[in-house]
């Protein structure tokens, strides 16, 4: 909650930059991609440490990065585009980058609505193939990213590099785990 | 040549009512050996509005004019630049004219400006990036300067450079551009009335995050025609390559006209996101205009072009 505070201090102290909404949606952007990196962390945290707290704050990280993600998407929507809904629709069917944005918050909408326990059970199965999806939201938001920037890519690379790389690591332990399978089938399988 | 105070579109303060030229030749560029001397220029920004009997639109406040710009050359965040630029030395400074012209030689700048008439010129300024300010731009009309050189028939172009120094310019230590920056002009463009030689805004010197201490100010292009910190002018025959054209020749072209039917690849350019100060947030984005309001002025010099292909 931090850096939202901090953008509703900087707003009221004038501290935005010459042109505030494109701080804003920079701020909002770029918070909603770290909680992200965040959230998809939690997992091979636990793997890793072997520590449940990570399992226990997932739900609240990720459902932080729903709500950094939307609030970026409020201000667009409301403060720059001034609720012009046509220029709105026009946009997400003409400009690429706002086309892959509006479908990683669309994404993103379901698994919040099922992010709570009474969801889970009743999902079951489901739940955990439904919520893989936050992997297709990553590389959603850093081709948004890579998509707007005007010519140095190099810091929507470096996100994209990062979410890679834990992508990477559930993706090796998911086949490592696969052929401790074949071995040991006894073994039981990480949440 | 004068200008009376009846232009709908870019205001000109009467050079009588505050500008003495003979104090601004006297004391160099704007001030003697930079330093601005206390009367050289006594206008501040309340006076400015006074003057202002026929503006249109708003003018963006310097705090804003000075600290959210795109220079590369000394960063790429927006605020790098004014808060890098202080390493630029701008006194002396001296410019390279060469090329297809009568008169090439490397000039004195404060000499060179000293040959002009210095008007106020407040005019719009579009950035391709889709935010506009209005400035209050100090300079000479490059039409004066050009007929100055005395360009052959041959020159059909205008080629500018900035200044390639990357222990000045901590930026061009990295190849966000390949630098030196490099702009052009075709002949009719550089010699429109509109077209300046920038040394300054707001009543001051240029600062250096705005490319002091000479700049170019095409206000119906977008804004990265602008070439800041020019040292080089060169007349020559072929249309040149400008550096964004270079670095994406499918998103920025050498025309740059400001144009709300051409939009770019990748963001619509049908409006823009006006600079104001005070509390913008709620500030709704404005239509941008052809030609960024000045297509009176320049719009016959395009007749028969598409501007479609020649963006």
């Amino acid at each position: 909650m931090v850096p939202f505070g901090l953008m509703v201090w900087d707003g009221f102290q004038q501290n935005l930059t010459a042109d505030p909404i494109e701080e804003l949606l920079h701020r909002t952007g770029i918070w909603t991609l770290r909680i992200l990196i965040l959230t998809l962390m939690m997992t091979p945290l636990k793997i890793i440490t072997g520590s449940t707290v990570f399992i226990r704050i997932r739900r609240m990280v990720g459902l932080f990065t729903f709500f950094y993600a939307s609030l970026h998407m409020t201000i667009y929507v409301w403060l720059d585009l001034g609720l012009d809904w046509p220029h709105f629709i026009e946009d997400i069917v003409e400009r690429p980058y706002i086309t892959v944005g509006m479908l990683a918050w669309a994404l993103m909408l379901p698994m919040a609505i099922t992010s709570n326990r009474w969801m889970m059970r009743k999902l079951g199965k489901r739940w955990k193939m439904l919520h893989r999806s936050i992997y297709l939201v990553l590389v959603l938001g850093c081709l948004h990213f890579l998509w707007l920037v005007k010519s140095d890519l190099t810091e929507p690379l470096i996100y994209s590099g990062i979410g890679l790389t834990w992508l990477l690591f559930r993706v090796v332990h998911y086949y490592h785990g696969q052929r401790a399978q074949i071995q040991h089938p006894s073994q039981s399988r990480t949440p | 040549m004068k200008f009376k105070n009846t232009h709908k579109d870019f205001e000109i303060t009467d050079e009588s009512t505050y500008l003495n030229r003979r104090q601004i030749i006297k004391s160099g560029l704007l001030g003697a050996a930079g330093v601005l001397a206390p009367n050289a220029f006594a206008l501040t920004l309340p006076e400015f509005k006074a003057n202002q009997k026929f503006l249109i639109d708003e003018m963006t406040t310097e705090k804003d004019a000075t600290t959210y710009n795109n220079f590369y050359e000394f960063g790429l965040s927006k605020s790098a630049p004014s808060e890098n630029a202080g390493s630029l030395k701008t006194e002396p400074w001296s410019v390279e004219i060469s090329g297809l012209c009568e008169k090439p030689g490397t000039y004195d700048l404060e000499k060179l400006v000293s040959q002009f008439t210095l008007e106020e010129r407040v005019y719009r300024m579009r950035c391709v990036e889709a935010w506009s300010m209005v400035i209050p731009w100090l300079g000479f009309k490059l039409a004066d300067l050009i007929q100055y050189c005395q360009p052959l028939s041959t020159a059909k172009y205008v080629y500018f450079e900035t200044l390639y120094d990357p222990e000045q310019m901590p930026g061009q230590r990295g190849r966000s551009i390949p630098w030196p920056y490099r702009e052009g002009l075709r002949m009719d463009e550089a010699m429109n009335e509109l077209t300046l030689m920038a040394v300054g805004m707001y009543g001051k010197e240029l600062p250096n995050q705005n490319g002091a201490p000479l700049r170019l100010v095409v206000p119906w292009k977008y804004g990265f025609k602008g070439i800041k910190s020019i040292v080089k002018i060169k007349f020559v025959d072929k249309q040149p390559v400008n550096s964004w054209q270079a670095i994406a020749p499918d998103e920025y072209g050498f025309y740059a006209n400001v144009n709300p039917e051409v939009d770019h690849p990748r963001w619509s350019q049908a409006t823009e996101r006006r600079i104001t100060g005070g509390f913008s947030l709620f500030n709704s984005r404005i239509k941008t205009q052809m030609f960024n309001g000045y297509g009176d002025y320049v719009a016959n010099l395009y007749k028969g072009m598409d501007l479609t292909k020649q963006f």
